[in-house]
């Protein structure tokens, strides 16, 4: 049984969308990003995505490299990864793990499954690995009953969208805008049509949008067609400006309340 | 495999049949692939299908023809450098002038071809990553010729290293960005042109400089560059009567080096060396030999060798050499070391400005730093391999934009007498001694650019 559907499907019955939120381990440091992860679930985020820092995060607007630059250059690897992911389920939240493709691939696939199913770990985001280079991932995902979520963009294609969904498990990353993470005054108009072609490529599957949402107010717009609402860029933001675990918690409050009107 | 007959059209010149690889998703063996965001597929499927139909059109070849002889002054011609080759152990060295192209080095054979494909794709807008500014050049004046407008990015230590290829590419009307992000070199230019790409991909193509990055990248590059190869193959047959024992090149992304071995593959008594950039030693970790001293994984869209830490985290290259400071390297690279059918050595910043120097004094050739790493490899293999072989080097590039660096290197500038470099006392036999000359070693601190 997926550990983000059982989640999404738990929002969904109480009238309301999810909330996930993604940080990256070991900005400022380790312990203060594992404290921070837990200070978003006090708040109200249903799943956190934990960020494995990478060196070349293209899909990453500045926001988010600046703060993955200081885990990269401090040696933060995925052990330390694990220890988030053990912390987060600690906390109640469901814990998925968020990738790009080179850091999993150099720790082994095999392993990476194992290790992470566990430390409680749900299953992974890869924003740059997609279904035709998975077999690896696909195998192992399976082997250790681990979720598996691939995006799709607002350019994909009827036939990606079909085949990318049916090679997802626990849900689908929507990613709302053509272009890169970070906070935007609007939310795209692009991200419902998205939502409602993936709806119709995979009627069963949960449906999560991400890019550009900053603030309860964009929450509550996504979560009005959304099975969930992924916030990335305005979290890390509060540890960069310096507001800590706190800042973190307020902002998951907004969001939660946003997702729930 | 993908082989074209095209309908023989007379005077329509053919793309000759490719290798047996990539496959249909672009894959080498193992590796190549496609490691990129949903995002950009739909924008490298729309390539790919593009391209397809293009590389068969005889419209297109005729015009892209017309350019390489026209434009960029094709065919280049060979140049045999017998003072150089007393240096390489009595072989004889032929070199294939890339140099002479217009804008100064190969990178124009494949510009041309992609902003062909631009306006064939309807995209009106170009961008591009550079590292020694070659590439960034080509590409703005490709985009000047065909009406484009170009947006370069360049990293900003680059941008100090080369600032003639600054100046050049704002000439040419293209706005250049330095990129602050990472180790502000070619591998952060080329995250940020995939940032603008995924952003703005309605209006923008990506024309991507080198045999890397995501399918149909690989591929259509090197179909692009092959013409380096197939004039070669043709014009050593035609003055020797026979191929050559060995064929050398400086190894960045990889596209010279592709460029000039495709045609020799099939041969199989021709040795295929790719010279990687082995800065301060490959064994002092501070170097950008990619096939030599990495390990396979995930950069740029692409599996293939990378220079990585046990966390998967790209690590920084280091090289005098802007254009081959780059910790990844093509696919087809990766498959060629692979197999067996290329083989792959690093050449040290010092090993490379001595040969340098040495083509600048005995040939009144100044080549570009990153072709001097092949011709430093040529002066090596012509000593194992001893007299009367016959090497043949691709000299991918001019070295103008390097004058500043190799003036550092050399301490030029700063003193009246200065010998920078060996064997340049004409009257004085090419000895083992003369080639390893103090001054050359000795600037390696005045060279640190970093
Ligand atoms: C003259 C010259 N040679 C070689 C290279 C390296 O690129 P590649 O390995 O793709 O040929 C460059 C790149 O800037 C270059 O300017």
């Amino acid at each position: 049984m997926s550990a983000l559907a059982g989640r999404i499907a738990a929002a969904k019955a109480e009238g309301r969308a999810a909330l996930i939120a993604y940080l990256p381990v070991g900005h400022p440091s380790v312990e203060e990003s594992i404290t921070a992860m837990v200070a978003a679930v006090e708040g109200g985020a249903d799943v956190v995505e934990i960020g494995v820092p990478y060196s070349d995060p293209g899909m990453d607007g500045p926001v988010i490299q600046q703060a993955v630059d200081v885990a990269v250059r401090a040696g933060v690897g995925m052990t330390d990864v694990l220890r988030a992911v053990a912390a987060v389920a600690g906390a109640g939240a469901v814990p998925v793990v968020m990738s790009y493709w080179n850091p999993i691939e150099r720790y082994g696939v095999e392993r990476f499954a194992a290790d992470l199913a566990a430390a409680g770990g749900a299953g992974a985001i890869t924003p740059d690995l997609i279904p035709d280079e998975a077999a690896g991932w696909l195998t192992a995902s399976r082997e250790h009953d681990l979720d598996r979520v691939f995006l799709v963009a607002p350019s994909s294609t009827d036939a990606r969208l079909r085949s990318t969904t049916a090679a997802c498990r626990g849900f689908v990353y929507a990613a709302s805008t053509m272009g890169v993470t970070g906070t935007r005054a609007t939310v795209s108009e692009a991200a419902e049509k998205l939502v409602s072609r993936t709806r119709a490529a995979a009627p069963e599957l949960a449906v999560c949008v991400g890019l550009g949402v900053s603030d309860g107010s964009q929450a509550a717009e996504v979560a009005a067609f959304a099975d969930g609402v992924i916030v990335g860029s305005a979290y890390v933001r509060e540890l960069l400006e310096g507001r800590g675990a706190d800042g973190v918690r307020a902002l998951s409050r907004d969001l939660a309340q946003g997702v729930r009107t | 495999m993908t082989t074209t007959s095209p309908a023989t059209q007379t005077g329509v010149h053919q793309l000759p049949a490719r290798p047996g690889w990539p496959d249909a998703t672009g894959h080498f063996g193992i590796f190549g692939g496609r490691f990129v965001p949903e995002a950009l597929i739909a924008a490298l499927d729309e390539l790919t299908e593009a391209y397809e139909a293009m590389r068969v059109d005889p419209a297109f070849l005729t015009e892209f023809d017309r350019l390489q002889r026209d434009y960029t002054g094709r065919p280049s011609p060979v140049t045999e450098v017998p003072r150089f080759a007393e240096h390489a152990g009595g072989a004889r060295i032929l070199l294939k002038r890339e140099d002479l192209n217009h804008t100064g080095s190969h990178k124009i054979n494949n510009v041309l071809g992609q902003a062909l494909l631009t306006k064939r794709i309807g995209k009106s807008r170009v961008i591009a990553e550079t590292g020694a500014g070659q590439h960034g050049v080509a590409t703005a004046t490709a985009a000047a010729l065909m009406g484009l407008s170009c947006t370069v990015y360049m990293g900003e230590e680059d941008t100090r290293r080369q600032a003639l290829n600054v100046a050049r590419m704002r000439l040419l009307g293209a706005e250049v960005i330095p990129v602050t992000t990472g180790s502000r070199t070619l591998k952060d230019a080329i995250n940020e042109a995939f940032r603008d790409w995924v952003t703005n991909v309605e209006t923008t193509n990506y024309v991507f400089g080198t045999v890397a990055g995501p399918h149909p990248f690989p591929a259509m590059v090197r179909d692009f560059q092959r013409v380096i190869g197939d004039e070669a193959r043709e014009q050593v047959l035609e003055r020797e009567g026979r191929l050559p024992d060995a064929v050398l090149a400086c190894v960045g992304g990889g596209s010279n080096a592709i460029g000039i071995f495709t045609a020799f593959v099939p041969d199989d008594g021709v040795r295929l060396v790719g010279l990687e950039a082995g800065g301060d030693g490959v064994d002092t970790g501070r170097h950008a030999a990619t096939i030599t001293g990495g390990t396979p994984g995930v950069l740029h869209g692409a599996r293939s060798y990378l220079l990585q830490d046990d966390n998967g985290q790209t690590t920084e290259s280091h090289s005098i050499s802007a254009g081959l400071d780059y910790p990844g390297v093509g696919p087809e690279h990766s498959y060629l070391h692979d197999i067996g059918r290329a083989e792959y050595r690093a050449v040290t910043d010092a090993e490379a400005m001595e040969a340098f120097a040495l083509l600048c004094r005995t040939e009144g050739i100044i080549p570009a730093i990153e072709s001097a790493h092949a011709l430093a490899g040529a002066m090596a293999l012509g000593r194992e391999l001893g007299p009367d072989t016959l090497l043949l080097v691709n000299l991918s590039g001019r070295g103008d934009k390097d004058v500043e660096t190799a003036s550092q290197w050399f301490g030029l500038g700063d003193r009246e007498e200065v010998d920078p470099g060996p064997g340049l006392d004409t009257d004085q036999q090419p000895t083992e001694g003369a080639v390893s000359n103090d001054e050359a070693v000795a600037g390696q601190d005045a060279g640190e650019t970093a």
